[in-house]
């Protein structure tokens, strides 16, 4: 039975499991043995100042799409129809859109003469064009975008199975609905909250198209310290480490998080 | 439950408003594939269909469209009987080696994926690999399986089990059962899967960066790179010829799926 399942673990063995090995060989191994790559990312500042500038990017990034996500999933979950499927449809279309085409869009959106800044100065709202692009906004922006739908899947999937009657149970008690919401519902949803800000928080680590594309080559992410590493310097050592050290962060939330949600609930939501 | 008005309106507010942020990246780069002007104002000052002119007429952009076509389809040729042999496998037997088996085969959706590119570089630069087909199709099957196998388990979770078993205890072996009585039921799912992996292998650009090249570019690396250095407006209209394809595939996918259950 478990055979079946061979060729797939083979395929990801292969591919992911011995590549992943390799850095992690090669982040140590550098004609023998050495932290020197290691003692380099945690003592010079550049390394420093990306890891802080991702984990930064990261905390808003999952703020912001809790705070524009909940009420969405919250609509969703209780919409009569068709305005649900209106909902749902409008978070499904841009999360099967094409990650580099949401790039693109917001690059058009958003540079100085693009049409945010121009809806901006129509209603006298700004006078200069404002730099929302190739910079950390532009990146913040179209990050939240496109990780949007990772906060509002799983949290519609919890909400849609809080029973309703706990709500009108709370109400005819002599609950307010401000009462029975932070009371009843707002506990209830919490797996969803957990589960969504894990994904987008462990997304963001790693996100490499949308801050190369909109942060202009200053907004430097992790993942760009990886790839500029391979691609400019060929610092094949310190590509390796950063990314060891990345992947320790990803997975040790993964792991703290999946002591209270069961891992493949919480990816099973693409 | 009642609630007065003026909190719901507010709350209706809040909601367009972010439904309106969703929806923009897709609302804007339809009518700008329409432009006559390489300058991307908006409204275009006239429609014209000069940038999809300029696509089907590159032989680039071509070589780079048929590259990730042909991606897709090897992708998925291989990626949905692997995932749902694996699949099949998974929700058959719930022992302890199959679930940490289960996360496994998850690992694509965990690790970062620039982690995976670099690594696979290294690994491909020994075996010769780079900038070739096979190394291209082998590393998208890896990113579509979770895909398959996440629709496939769902599937088979609402399939009755002793359905099979009834055609097995007639004498069918096992591949047989399968095939005859528990594919045709699920065989929904297993195309949502490979919808989903094969829209997974046309979008996937960070992998293709680092181990395609020559003539094995693939569309999004093509575009990656020219975005990187101006905006191009020939790229709102591959945008938007994209955007309508993968929503054509979810719905097909989606419409098929719903029959399953």
């Amino acid at each position: 039975m478990t055979l079946l399942a061979a060729p797939a673990v083979l395929v990801i063995v292969a591919l992911v499991v011995i590549p992943v090995g390799w850095l992690a060989a090669q982040s140590i191994y550098d004609n023998g043995f050495t932290l020197e790559h290691y003692r380099r990312i945690f003592t010079e500042e550049v390394y420093w100042r990306s890891f802080a500038l991702t984990f930064r990017i990261a905390l808003m990034v999952t703020v912001l799409t809790l705070l524009l996500g909940y009420p969405v999933a919250y609509a969703a979950a209780h919409a009569k129809r068709p305005w649900n499927v209106l909902i749902l449809a409008c978070v499904m279309l841009p999360f099967w859109t094409s990650v580099l085409v949401r790039a693109y869009a917001w690059l058009v959106l958003l540079q100085r003469t693009g049409v945010a800044n121009q809806l901006l100065e129509r209603f006298g709202l700004i006078t200069e064009p404002l730099a929302m692009v190739h910079n950390e906004l532009g990146t913040v922006i179209a990050t939240v975008h496109i990780l949007l739908p990772f906060m509002v899947l799983p949290l519609y999937s919890t909400m849609q199975k809080i029973p309703r009657e706990l709500m009108l149970a709370g109400a005819s008690l002599g609950g307010g609905p401000l009462y029975s919401f932070l009371r009843i519902f707002l506990p209830l949803s919490l797996p969803g909250v957990v589960a969504g800000l894990t994904l987008v928080f462990v997304l963001t680590l790693g996100f490499y198209i949308t801050p190369e594309l909109l942060g202009g080559g200053r907004t430097v992410m992790i993942s760009m310290v990886v790839s500029r590493n391979v691609e400019l310097y060929a610092q094949w050592g310190a590509a390796s480490a950063v990314g060891v050290v990345l992947l320790t962060c990803v997975l040790a939330i993964f792991a703290a998080v999946g002591r209270i949600i069961p891992l493949d609930k919480m990816l099973g939501q693409k | 439950m009642k609630t007065s008005l003026l909190p719901r309106l507010a709350f209706g507010l809040v909601v367009g408003l972010v439904l309106i942020y969703l929806m923009l990246p897709v609302l804007i780069i339809v009518p700008m594939s329409f432009s006559s002007t390489r300058f991307l104002t908006f409204p275009p000052p006239a429609l014209s269909l000069r940038w999809y002119a300029e696509y089907f007429g590159n032989p680039n952009w071509m070589q780079g469209t048929r590259m990730s076509l042909m991606l897709g389809v090897l992708t998925v040729l291989i990626a949905t009987p692997l995932g749902t042999a694996a699949a099949y496998a998974i929700s058959n037997a719930q022992n302890r080696l199959m679930r940490s088996l289960h996360m496994v085969l998850m690992l694509p959706l965990i690790v970062p994926i620039i982690i995976v590119a670099i690594g696979i570089f290294f690994v491909y630069a020994k075996l010769d690999l780079i900038q070739t087909l096979t190394g291209l199709v082998l590393a998208n099957v890896m990113l579509g399986l979770p895909y398959v196998i996440t629709s496939v388990v769902a599937g088979l979770q609402s399939f009755d089990k002793t359905q099979e078993m009834v055609a097995r205890s007639l004498g069918m072996n096992r591949l047989r059962a399968f095939l005859t009585v528990t594919l045709p039921q699920i065989k929904a799912s297993v195309f949502a899967g490979a919808v989903f992996a094969f829209i997974s292998a046309i979008d996937e650009t960070i992998i293709a960066l680092f181990v395609s090249g020559g003539q094995y570019q693939t569309l999004t690396k093509r575009m990656f790179t020219a975005l990187r250095d101006e905006i191009d407006p020939t790229i709102a209209s591959i945008s938007t010829l994209l955007t309508v394809a993968s929503f054509l595939l979810v719905l097909l996918a989606m419409s098929g799926q719903k029959k399953d259950t």
